[in-house]
């Protein structure tokens, strides 16, 4: 049906696989990532930062720098107008270091010059004279060192303390489990375009998570009214966590504010590995008690997060690390203590998965542990203690919604499993390399099941706005929904067309100025919030249009329906097309939407803080070179809780992308540090899986449509990357009878391990 | 820039463009984004790791980051905007990309795209392993490859080169 005419209306609704409406142009090229927005008279941006991790600043000499042709502006601590410090929660992190560095990295001043390498040869030409001091790199050191910032070195301890602290059961399990920092590794590197306005304030294109709390941040550095510093979402490369905190926004600005010139900076994958936040790094104790069937009796666990110099939102990660280290299991009894505390070591903060990825690998490494020791399959253990509607969190949170855990764990198992190993050299581990006989394949099959949180929690208040305008039966949305990949552009076009009936629905620009927050594009909950308020914005402009057929019509409103494009009445009376019902009239609404109010957890860690939750099982299968190292993951099936998949494709483009993530955490990705200093800032040390890497993804989603939640979807980001890493590290373990308590599993952590003899 | 600039002529998807008082030390990454307009090659890592910014000089695919504008003179250079204009329909590639759902953030999308083209050049039928391989140098952080990959066996089965 190509005919315009006699298509049915409100094609591409909810529920349909509908494509980007930016897709084209991303594909042609011709989609404005912030990094490639041009202005007359741009000069380019660059930040200095510290080589070292602990240190005092002596002097900062920027004369040379300045007196270097081409080089328009030089700034440092002591030209930021307005507040010295930024940061979401709390603002300890400098816009440039002031007296002391307290992590490799820390900026340390900024140039604007008329070409890239003019800017880079200022930078060399700035002089600081560093004395560097003891650092403090062990978490574990950071509770006892001199504090490294007047704040102290902890940022939260969440205890959570629930039923006996006595409970014991026959099956007593412990390990201790270690994650490694992992860099969200986004495409399009931090870049930002400010240009000066006339009112003394400025313009900021900028690739971001949240728009309104940059600008907040970035007013209070420069000493400006909000409404003086206007930021619009250029085109954004990805994001995951990385782009949550202010990164360069407050160095543009004050590079064109200074200069009086538009600045654009971009980093360099060097710089960006520097120049955001990473997932924390984390050493977790666990024991579980539990009956001789593998019930679980009581879990008693200490995490430790390192949160690098500065707080960033280590004080949430730490609580969702803790409020989920029972995983989605039924867990009565429970004795858990979580901090994250203060290092010179790079700053760590929101990453996809936010804390629920760490405590994962913990509790699935215990559930294995507990299955051998009750003689159950790790399926089988993980049945009887799976957690469900109606079931306690070890927060004494009842779970008021959906939560599908034993479905998605039967749906996992489900799926059909991969051929045996391949004949073919280039499917074993080690691939083209060759290097890896049939013989030397172990195959092994794990099994993870992971639990998260959706939306803020402990009592904020994470609302979002949206409007919408209808004339002549085209509507044009808006949000300041940061999209940064996800497909809330689709999916808000998706939502006008079911709920107004019309095919011609747009979105327009997200900006400050003209719109209030979205909130963040982060915990799983853009469709959820800006979803509900983008429904609510759309319901309101149909009872617009419905009142105004009615009172023009002469007909009472409530026998007026919107069925596929049309006002009809019941009797038949009237049936005209939204696109003809009001010619010439514009209608408009404007609508906040705020999810139940959640509450602080107490000092025992209880209380209704979350809103609500989403949990998915995977299975991986993995073949190993145990002589060599060599790991290749073969398959990752899932069964994963959506409520209600809106657009099928880009939940399959979600869980596959995030299970990517996962597979890089299991065995490839991690930041090396030595003495804070990262070792591998680059793609050629840093590795994120290609093509050869992924394995095939089989999913079945389970929908059960989530009371409360716009058309009973939950966010779906999040949950494949909490605990596929797990299933796979499980895979490797049962492939080669190994402990392996860390992840990433490098090569040597398998090939040296000692072995058993014989 | 005060050193010695340089004036030549790059001949981009089939058009000669003068680059004036350039800085020899610039990539051809940098010249076609900034001095010819030319943005849609993305800068990802400035390393030839991620294939962001994959291009063809003389029907060879390479990483634009890695090659020196002016040792590029005299070559036929095609980026991603010499696929498709912005009023030309799609090329089949491109559209398997958008209805697959190949396309997430999009900052690697073009550098994917000339890739499967100068895959489907060379190998039209190519086998999966193939296909892998011939993507390996393009790092995509949001799909996990997987909607590529079916974008890519669309392309296929519709059986039109590049």
């Amino acid at each position: 049906m190509t005919d315009t005419a006699t298509r049915a209306p409100a094609r591409d609704g909810i529920g349909a696989s509908a494509v980007r409406p930016d897709g084209v142009a991303k594909t042609k090229g011709a989609f404005a990532f912030t990094s490639d927005l041009f202005a007359e008279g741009l000069l380019w941006g660059r930040t200095l930062r510290s080589p070292h991790a602990s240190a005092r600043i002596r002097s900062v000499d920027t004369e040379a720098a300045r007196a270097i042709p081409g080089v328009a502006a030089v700034v440092t601590a002591l030209d930021v107008p307005g507040l010295p410090t930024y940061g979401l929660d709390e603002a300890d992190q400098p816009v440039f270091a002031i007296d002391v560095v307290r992590y490799a990295g820390e900026p340390i001043a900024a140039v604007a010059a008329d070409h890239p390498e003019t800017a880079r040869r200022a930078l060399e030409a700035i002089v600081v004279h560093y004395e560097v001091t003891d650092g403090v790199y062990d978490p574990e050191e950071a509770f006892d060192a001199p504090p490294i910032h007047p704040n102290g070195n902890v940022f939260r301890h969440v205890p959570i303390r629930k039923g006996d602290p006595d409970a014991t059961g026959e099956v007593v399990v412990e390990g201790m489990y270690e994650v490694g920092m992992q860099d969200q590794a986004f495409m399009g590197p931090e870049s930002g375009l400010a240009i000066p306005a006339e009112d003394g304030g400025v313009e900021l294109y900028i690739s971001t998570q949240w728009l309104h709390v940059d600008r907040d941040q970035v007013a209070a550095c420069l000493d400006l009214p909000p409404e003086k510093v206007r930021l619009t979402l250029g085109g954004v490369g990805g994001a995951f966590g990385a782009r949550e905190d202010v990164s360069l926004q407050v160095h543009v600005c004050l590079l064109a504010l200074r200069t009086g010139r538009p600045v654009r900076m971009v980093y360099s994958r060097e710089e960006s590995f520097h120049g955001h936040v990473h997932r924390h790094p984390a050493r977790i104790w666990m024991r579980h008690h539990a009956g001789a069937d593998g019930r679980i009796v009581k879990l008693e666990a200490r995490l430790l997060l390192d949160g690098g110099a500065y707080q960033s939102t280590s004080t949430h990660v730490i609580s969702n690390a803790a409020c989920f280290a029972s995983g989605p299991y039924v867990v009565p009894n429970a004795v858990i203590d979580g901090y994250s505390v203060r290092t010179n070591n790079p700053p760590c903060g929101a990453m996809r998965g936010f804390g629920a990825v760490q405590a994962c690998f913990a509790h699935e490494g215990q559930m294995d542990k507990l299955a051998a020791a009750c003689g159950l399959e790790p399926v089988e253990v993980r049945l009887r203690n799976a957690m469900a509607h109606g079931d306690t969190l070890v927060t004494g949170q009842v779970v008021a919604g959906t939560l599908p855990t034993r479905e998605c764990i039967e749906a996992a198992a489900a799926l059909p499993l991969p051929p045996d190993p391949a004949d073919d050299w280039l499917a074993r581990p080690g691939g083209t390399g060759r290097t890896t006989d049939r013989s030397d394949v172990q195959r092994g099959l794990g099994w993870a099941v992971g639990l998260k949180n959706l939306m803020y929690a402990e009592g904020a208040d994470d609302y979002s706005t949206a409007s919408c305008r209808l004339e002549g039966g085209f509507a044009v949305i808006t949000s300041a929904a940061a999209e940064v990949g996800q497909g809330f552009v689709t999916l808000a076009a998706q939502i006008g067309r079911t709920v107004l009936g019309i095919d011609d629905v747009t979105l327009g620009p997200a900006q400050t100025a003209t719109i209030g927050s979205a909130g963040s594009t982060s915990a799983s909950r853009q469709t959820w919030m800006s979803g509900g308020a983008v429904e609510a914005a759309c319901v309101a402009v149909r009872a617009q249009v419905l009142a105004h057929v009615a009172a023009s019509r002469g007909v009472p409103v409530a026998e007026l329906a919107l069925v596929d494009g049309r006002i009809a009445s019941a009797d038949g009376s009237v049936d005209v097309a939204v696109a003809e019902a009001a010619p010439g009239v514009v209608f408009e609404a404007t609508e906040e939407f705020h999810h139940h109010r959640t509450h602080p957890l107490d000092a025992g860690g209880q209380g209704q803080a979350h809103v609500a939750f989403a949990v998915a099982c995977h299975r991986a299968v993995v073949d190993v070179d145990a002589e060599l190292g060599l790991v290749r993951v073969v398959q990752i099936a899932t069964g994963q809780d959506v409520g209600k998949a809106l657009n099928p494709l880009a939940v399959r483009g979600q869980i596959e992308g995030g299970i990517a993530q996962g597979v890089g955490l299991a065995v490839l990705e991690e930041i090396v540090l030595d003495k804070g200093r990262i070792r591998n800032p680059s793609f050629t040390d840093y590795l994120i899986p290609t093509a050869l890497d992924m394995p095939e993804v089989v999913a079945t989603l389970i929908e059960q449509p989530e009371p409360g939640a716009p058309f009973g979807a939950k966010g779906v980001g999040e949950a494949p990357t909490v605990s596929s890493h797990a299933a796979v590290v499980a895979a490797i373990r049962a492939a080669t009878g190994l402990d392996l308590a860390r992840c990433p599993v490098r090569p040597q952590d398998i090939a040296l391990a000692p072995r058993v003899a014989g | 820039m005060t050193e010695v600039q340089e004036h030549y002529t790059l001949r981009v998807n089939g058009r000669d463009h003068a680059v004036e008082d350039a800085w020899l030390g610039e990539s051809l990454l940098y010249v076609l984004r900034e001095r010819l307009g030319l943005p849609g090659s993305k800068s990802g890592c400035e390393q030839g790791e991620c294939g962001s910014c994959s291009v063809t000089v003389d029907g060879v695919l390479v990483c634009a980051c890695l090659v020196l504008a002016a040792s590029a003179v005299e070559t036929e250079i095609l980026t991603i905007e010499g696929l498709a204009g912005p009023d030309d329909p799609m090329t089949v590639v491109q559209e398997a990309f958008v209805t697959e759902g190949g396309v997430q953030c999009g900052f690697c999308t073009p550098g994917l795209v000339m890739a499967v083209h100068d895959l489907l050049e060379r190998i039209p039928e190519p086998s999966d392993l193939e296909v892998r391989e011939a993507i390996s140098g393009n790092l995509c952080r949001c799909t996990g490859y997987g909607r590529v990959l079916a974008a890519v066996q669309q392309a296929v089965a519709r059986g039109v080169r590049g």
